[in-house]
This record gives C-alpha cells, structure tokens and sequence, in this order.
C-alpha cells in the first residue's frame, strides 16, 4: 500500500488512492517544504521594482535575465540594512525562502543585502557623482579659501579612537589651537546624518555665542572599506558639506579612498593627519619667519638712512666752489665789454648807410619848398583881389548913404511935420465942443416932451380919470364891484368915493369903464 | 588686499594680515622707494606688526571640548573630550 501511495502511477485515475488536499493543506505543505529547504540562501540579481509604503517594509523585485524573485525586508530589519535596495542595483540578498498562501506566491525574506562586488558599487558612486556634479555642488567657484590661521577648529568626528587623537597630536605640535568636537557616528547606519548634522550645527553657531562659531571644519575618518566609507557618499553628506559656509576640509579613509564628501569639501586632505597640517601653520616657522621679517625691517630702515647719507656726501663732494660757478660768466662779461665799442661805431656806421640808401635829399626837399611856395604866392595874390573888390563894394554903399543923409532934406521934412501940426491945431475950438452940447440938449428936451405926452397925467388933461383900490389901479369892473372904496385920480388932484348900492347896468363890456366913471 | 589692510588698526588684525602688512612694509622700505619721513613711519608701523605678529603666536594654547547635544541633535554645551 504504502509503496503504492508513495508512487503513484501516472496513468492513474482522478478516482485513484491520491491523498486529497485542501487549498490550504497543500499551501501549508509547500511552506514547510520550502522553508526548510531554503532556510538561509543567498541570491544574487538586480533590484528592480522597489516599493516603501508606510509600513516601513520594503518590498522589491530581484530579476535576471529570466526570472523574477519578490523580495521583502521587514521593517525592523529595514533600519540593520547597511545598504538599502535601489533600482537597477546588482546585489547579494541574503535570507530566507517563504511563501505567501494568500495569494499563492512565494518570496525572499531579505535579512543582508550587499551590493554585488565592489565594482557596482563603484558604478552607482560614480552615477551619484555625476548627478551632484551636474547640481554644481562640486564646481572649483564654490571653494572657499582656508584660512591662514584659524582660531578655532571644528572636527566632525567620532570621538574616541585613532582620529581625533591623530589630529590633536599634529595640532599641538604645529600649532596649539581651540578645538571644538562633534562626536558623530562614522559607520553604519544614520552615520550620515549625524554627520550632515553636525557640519550644519557647526555653521549655526554664531561668531560671539557662548560656544565659539569654528574658522574651519574638519571631517575625518579613519580608513575602512568601501562600505565602511559609504556614509560619507550619501547625498545629505555632500549637500551638508557643498553648503557649509565654513570652509571645510575632508579627510576620509586612506590616500587611495575617495568619498564624494571629498568633491564637496573646500580641500581634500589624504588623511586626518594631514587635514591637521593643512589647517595650521607651522608656529616655529611662523616665528622665524616674524623674527626674519623683523631684521629686515631693521636693517631696511637703517639701510634706508645709510644710503641716503652715503648720497649726501656723494653729491657733496660733487657740488663746484663758488669761483668755478662764476669763472664762466665772468670771462663772458670780459669779452663782451671788449667787444662793445667797436660794436657801437659799427652799428652807427651801418644807419648812415641805410640812411645815405634812402631817397631823401636836400634837392627833393627845395624843389618841394619852392613848389609849395609858389602855391602860396598864387593864393596870396587872389586873396588880396577879392579882399579889394569887397572894400570898394563897401565904400560904395556907404557913400550912397551919405548922400542921403543931408541938413537940407532933413529941414524940408521938419516943415512938412510942422504944417500939418499947424493944420491939426486950427481944427481944434471950443465951438467944436459947444455945438455938439447944444444939439444934445435940444433933443433931450424933445424926448422929455414926447413921454410926457405919452404919461398918463397928459391924458388927465383930456379928461381921463385914474381908478384905484388902495395902491392897486383897478382896470375891471368885476374889481371895482369888490372894493369897499376907490380912489379918482384927476388932473389936479385925488377924490374917493364910497360905495353905495349897485349901480345900473345895461350890459356891454365898456359898462364898466363908464360906470367907474360916474 | 594691501590697502584694507592698511586701513584697519594694527591692533584688530588677525596674524595673516599682519604678517602680510609687514611683509609689504619690509619690501616697500627694502626697495629704497619710500621719503625719508614716510620711511620713518613705515618703520614704526612695521614694528607694531611685528609686535602684532609676536602676540598672536604667543597666543598658541590648546583647548579642546567636545560638543554635548540634546535629543534632537542641537548643541547644548561642552564636555571634556574623554581619551
């Protein structure tokens, strides 16, 4: 029977002896059989597609060229991982087999993961650098120049072990400064933000806080693997260490590692040591170098005086006596003194010969005398002339007048004057004036006869009466008929008359005038 | 560079410059280029540096401290750095 079951024939019957499995019997066998069977493997392919939900677990792909493995590192191994799964990365998985009933699949349980071999790792470093360097993190422009003489010095390491004591020994033999350490993790995971963090913390320090803001940083290492190093590749080392205002110097490994910590860095020293020497200066030399600069200024400055003393009586010997200064002038003055005379003779000699050379000569000088004055002689001539004619003229006139001017015409004109004064004094009698007085009066009395006969006292005469009311003549009978009284004017003198009753009236405007009248 | 220098008190000057400073003064006074007046005073400034120079590697001490941070990584002071 057993025989039987356990080879089963294949041309067997789905009827047959066959143990029947349940779904969950046959996943739970292959479970077992494949946990048991690859309890511990290593696997060897590349990362493919990488997966990190929230969980913390990460899920991956492994593949070669045919197949494809499901990878999985839980969370607690997660955070163990020296190196964590990226894409297109060739490594070795180190785990175990198991399966996932669920869903009928099975899948390695990453426990190690390690690139694969040392050149992949190299591959991956050089496709960061790349990236960082097109970034500019690694440009030469953004090195800072180190400074000559820190005063204090920050070093990101860890704090125990052959580094630091390293770089404090070569310290305190070039240089004693302030050292100021930043104990870091240097390996293993969170090594590298530990020390991103601490290059960061240094450049937060402010210059006069209580803890002293560093002139320059060193980040050191000892050497170590490749893996060992890798903390200083990661991308927030760089970043840390292309920003960190203080200038800074790297010192990973040993001569021959390189880091990309070390592009980023202001300068990359081989080793710790050296990172020492390069940021202090030799103090001994320092001093020799003061006490030479000091003997030079010394023996300068008193250079300086010698040389110029040395000049002075240099030029001193070179300055000529007085004598020798006025030897020349003097013997200048000589020959010119001699030369004088004959000089004066020569020059008046040389003017009368321009002067003979002129066209000025007693002869023209006469001619134009003699021409001059005959010019004269003429105007003299025709001046006298015209001044005789003009007296004649004159006397002429004058005689005229003379002539006229005799006592017989003056006499003949007084008779003349003196009869007419005769004439006017004849004309002149008080008959004149009689006569006319005469006539005046006759014609006044006239006119004085005239008014009279024209006057109202004329008409008396004639039998016309003047009729008045008090002072008013009355000239209407409406008037009269008023009056309490009226008064008769006759030629020889005035009556009044009362008023007694109305008188008759027989109409007719000349009523009134009569009626007066009576 | 040189006249910066020049323009800070000799006091205020870190070694580097001083020694710079005093290097020009040195040369500037070796060339005989100098008034005799001015040389005069250049060499009083040359001394000052020089004193400087000597001061500030006088002060060479060693002091060194670790940095003690608190939970969240910020420096919270020094510490002795133990061995």
């Amino acid at each position: 029977m057993d025989l039987f079951e356990d080879a089963p024939g294949p041309g067997e019957g789905e009827g047959g002896n066959a143990h029947e499995f349940t779904v969950s019997e046959i996943s739970g066998a292959v479970k077992r059989t494949l946990e048991s069977e690859f309890g511990w493997v290593k696997v060897r392919g590349e990362v493919g597609r990488v997966s990190r939900p929230r969980t913390g677990h990460i899920y991956f792909d492994l593949k070669d060229d045919r197949s494809c493995l499901a990878a999985v590192t839980w969370k607690g191994q997660a955070a163990r991982l020296r190196h964590l799964p990226e894409e297109g990365m060739e490594v070795v998985a180190t785990g175990r087999m198991t399966t996932f009933g669920p869903q009928s699949k099975y899948q390695l349980v990453v426990e190690d993961i390690r690139p694969a071999g040392a050149g992949a790792l190299m591959a991956m470093l050089e496709e960061r650098r790349k990236k960082l360097a097109t970034e500019g993190l690694f440009d030469a422009a953004r090195k800072r120049p180190l400074p000559f003489l820190p005063e204090v010095i920050g070093v990101v390491t860890s704090p125990t072990g052959a580094v630091i004591r390293d770089i404090l020994h070569r310290l305190r033999d070039r240089f004693p400064r302030k050292v100021l350490v930043w104990p870091v993790a240097v390996q293993g995971r969170g090594s590298a933000e530990q020390v991103a963090a601490a290059i960061e913390g240094f450049n937060r320090l402010s210059r006069g806080g209580a803890l002293p803001r560093p002139d320059v940083l060193i980040v050191a290492r000892g050497g170590g693997s490749l893996e060992d190093l890798w903390g200083f590749n990661e991308e927030i080392v760089v970043r840390a260490a292309a920003g960190s205002a203080i200038p800074l110097i790297s010192a990973v490994g040993h001569e021959t590692d390189t880091t990309l910590i070390d592009h980023a860095a202001d300068y990359r020293a081989p080793t710790p040591t050296a990172a020492a020497e390069r940021a202090v200066p030799v103090r001994l030399d320092l001093m020799a170098a003061t006490e030479s600069f000091g003997a030079r200024l010394a023996h300068a400055a008193g250079q300086g005086v010698a040389q110029r003393r040395q000049r002075l009586t240099d030029l001193g010997r070179a300055l000529p006596r007085p004598e020798t200064l006025l030897a020349g002038p003097q013997q200048r003055l000589d020959n010119l003194g001699d030369r004088l005379p004959g000089a004066l003779r020569a020059a008046t000699h040389r003017k009368a010969m321009e002067l003979a050379r002129l066209p000025l000569s007693p002869a023209t000088l006469s001619a134009r005398v003699r021409h001059d004055r005959r010019v004269v002689g003429e105007l003299e001539g025709r001046g006298r002339a015209a001044l005789t004619r003009q007296v004649e003229r004159a006397r002429e006139r004058l005689a005229r007048r003379t002539d006229a001017l005799r006592p017989e015409t003056m006499a003949v004109r007084l008779a003349r004057l003196s009869e007419r004064l005769d004439g006017l004094g004849a004309r002149l009698r008080p008959a004149l004036v009689t006569t006319e007085i005469a006539r005046e009066r006759a014609r006044l009395e006239s006119l004085d006869r005239l008014r009279e006969t024209l006057g109202y006292e004329a008409t008396l005469a004639r039998g016309f009466a003047v009729v008045r009311a008090g002072d008013a003549v009355v000239t209407r009978a409406a008037e009269a008929e008023r009056a309490p009284a009226l008064e008769l004017q006759f030629r020889d003198g005035r009556v009044t008359v009362g008023r007694g009753p109305a008188p008759r009236r027989k109409g007719g405007e000349p009523d009134e005038g009569q009626g007066t009248l009576l | 560079m040189s006249e910066q220098a020049a323009a800070k008190p000799v006091d205020q000057m870190s070694f580097e410059e001083a020694i710079r400073e005093l290097e020009r003064v040195v040369g500037q006074l070796e060339r005989g280029e100098v008034a005799l007046d001015e040389s005069i005073a250049l060499y009083e400034r040359g001394a000052a540096l020089r004193a400087r120079c000597e001061k500030k590697l006088q002060e060479a001490e060693e002091k060194v401290a670790r940095i003690t941070t608190d939970a969240r990584g910020e420096p919270t002071g020094t510490a002795p750095l133990d061995g």
